[in-house]
């Protein structure tokens, strides 16, 4: 599902990071989970693989796709349908209540096409997620654990061949981690997806296929 | 394009009071110079409606702008009174009919306007309560000078004293309201009509005699009747009241013609009379002048027309500055709202989408604004008039 070789890349404006990567790669249904001190580039890596910043060097490859080949508008559309992300600040707009801010990447990408099916399948996943009842409320209205699902349900909505969850559990309490983390991994056993997950919850690597440590790639 | 508009939308109602006050400056911004070119035009209007019905002016010889804001609009600016046998003269040519007007004294702040009934029929005035002056010491009112006084047929009305400490004795007439005069949206509508002569014995020119003193009563507001033996006290406001009783014996002294009056409005019986008339007030030695009461409003329109421009050129730039500083506004907000666009970024909105997104907020801003106008727009064309009417130009 996912290979990275020889992966260099640097922030344009930082030269005291560089990420290096020699070789790194996940199967096709397989939940891995990246962990590693805060600051070594684990963000950053599963935003090279998701297409939203390009690597100075090296190649990506995600579903068979070469990600390091495409150009910006490509890398986008590629994301937006092949990859569900959730992002360590879950990036819930304020002015928005939580179905559209499910929906919001089909109103703002031509793309995906908000129809009667997706916004059936919004409802469904909301109520999967216990979010039925709450799909009215804006952001500010929910709990942290709320918010995190909202997040999860936005990126599970396109059905992503690739999962990637940046601190997806963070700040969450352990019956609120554990449930968040069987949503994805449901939706990785329902639609023979892959998981990359960045975690520092050691107490929930067990129930990964394979723990990558990041200081060793 | 409808996900940009509900997009925009969600934001702009999310952020309701920035938006309002984004909708409120735009505008005003744009309704402003419609109220005011509205309201100029409504005030032109006004003044030539009643400066086109009045062809001709005959009044002393100075400013032409004073006489006719007295004559027509019953303004304060009191110039010098001409005398009667100016609108006997006219009268004498057989060129033009005279209408002699007295505008000198006010009641309680409304002016007190000497007319003949014609005036009447000129001015197209008609009762709406009671009926139109009959005999001496009566006077009817204008629509709203009734309202102002709050009187109506069957009141009377004391004429304001000129001075309190007159020793000639010209005591306050209480005239008696025998009408009210239907609403004419002009100036007539503030005055309170009397006949000419009742105005000359306001003027002390005329009076009537009880036995071998002149006729004054104490005035029953102070005691609840008149008692005639209080006069003497010096206390209390005496005034002159004519009734059918002593009417008979009111006359005036000293020839007629040689009574004063502000204006004569001339009514000239065609083109060439008209022609006729003017050219004989062409003298510049004479103490009278005939003018045109068009010609002298237009000037004095052109006046506050250039104004106008002035206030135009002022609004333009007050405009550019509120635009420029709402520009400023949204460009700023735009940085503060770095953490949402970089999110939407994340979510796979493109820079162009951004752009369409702030543009359809702006188109919505913009409409709502527009919208606001066309709302306020009504009222303001349609009671332009009556604000011009009842506080611009009353």
């Amino acid at each position: 599902m996912i290979e990275v070789n020889n992966l260099l890349f640097s922030y344009p404006k930082d030269n005291r990071f560089i990420l290096k990567i020699k070789e790194f790669h996940v199967e096709a249904g397989e939940k891995v989970a990246i962990i590693g001190p805060s600051g070594s580039g684990k963000t950053s890596l599963l935003k090279i693989i998701a297409g939203i910043i390009h690597p100075d060097s090296g190649t990506v490859h995600v579903g068979g796709t070469a990600l390091h080949e495409l150009d910006d508008p490509a890398r986008r559309n590629f994301r937006i349908t092949r990859i569900g992300f959730v992002f360590q600040e879950l990036e819930l707009l304020e002015y928005l209540n939580v179905l559209d801010n499910i929906v919001h990447t089909y109103r703002i990408n031509p793309v995906l096409t908000l129809n009667r099916q997706a916004r059936v399948r919004a409802h469904q996943l909301a109520c999967e997620l216990g979010l039925g009842d709450k799909l009215g409320r804006m952001p500010s209205e929910l709990s942290q654990g709320e918010r995190q699902r909202a997040a999860v349900c936005r990126a599970l909505l396109p059905s992503p061949g690739l999962i990637l969850a940046d601190e997806a559990t963070g700040n969450l309490d352990p019956a609120n981690k554990a449930h968040i983390l069987d949503l994805l991994f449901l939706a990785v056993q329902q639609g023979n997806t892959s998981l990359l997950a960045v975690t520092h919850d050691h107490e929930l690597l067990p129930r990964f296929d394979r723990v990558v440590d990041f200081l060793s790639l | 394009m409808h996900h940009d508009f509900y997009l925009a939308w969600r934001y702009l109602s999310h952020h309701r009071t920035r938006t309002l006050i984004l909708v409120a400056c735009l505008s005003l911004l744009a309704i402003l110079p419609l109220a005011l070119h509205c309201l100029l035009a409504e005030g032109e209007n006004h003044m030539i409606a009643r400066a086109q019905s009045t062809p001709l002016l005959l009044g002393t010889r100075g400013s032409a702008l004073d006489l006719t804001l007295n004559a027509l609009y019953f303004n304060t600016t009191n110039p010098t009174p001409i005398t009667m046998y100016e609108a006997e003269r006219i009268g004498q040519t057989g060129w033009a009919d005279p209408l002699p007007i007295y505008v000198r004294f006010r009641v309680r702040g409304q002016p007190l306007v000497g007319v003949t009934l014609d005036y009447f029929d000129f001015r197209h005035l008609v009762p709406a309560q009671g009926a139109m002056l009959a005999m001496l010491g009566e006077c009817v009112l204008g629509a709203d000078a009734a309202n102002h006084l709050g009187l109506k047929p069957g009141d009377s009305l004391p004429t304001t004293p000129e001075n309190l400490f007159d020793l000639s004795g010209v005591y306050p007439l209480k005239l008696h309201v025998v009408g009210v005069l239907a609403k004419a949206h002009t100036s007539d509508d503030q005055a309170v009509f009397i006949d000419l002569q009742t105005a000359w014995v306001i003027e002390g020119l005329g009076h009537g005699h009880a036995g071998d003193k002149p006729i004054t009563q104490v005035s029953g507001l102070a005691f609840g009747q008149a008692d005639s033996s209080l006069a003497s006290a010096g206390k209390l406001i005496t005034y002159t009241e004519i009734t059918p009783e002593n009417m008979d014996t009111f006359h005036f002294h000293g020839d007629p013609s040689s009574y004063p009056i502000s204006a004569v409005i001339a009514l000239p019986r065609d083109r060439k009379s008209a022609t006729l008339l003017k050219g004989r007030y062409v003298d510049n030695e004479a103490s009278v002048q005939l003018i045109q009461p068009l010609e002298t409003t237009s000037s004095l329109l052109d006046t506050i027309f250039k104004v106008g421009i002035l206030f135009d050129g002022v609004l333009l730039l007050v405009g550019s500055a509120t635009l420029l500083a709402l520009g400023l506004v949204f460009a700023l907000s735009l940085r503060l709202r770095q953490r949402e666009l970089q999110t939407i970024f994340l979510l796979g909105c493109s820079r162009a989408k951004v752009l369409r997104l702030v543009t359809a907020e702006i188109m919505l801003i913009g409409l709502a604004s527009a919208m606001v106008c066309l709302i306020l727009a009504v009222p303001v064309q349609n009671y332009a008039g009556d604000f011009v009417r009842y506080f611009v130009m009353p």
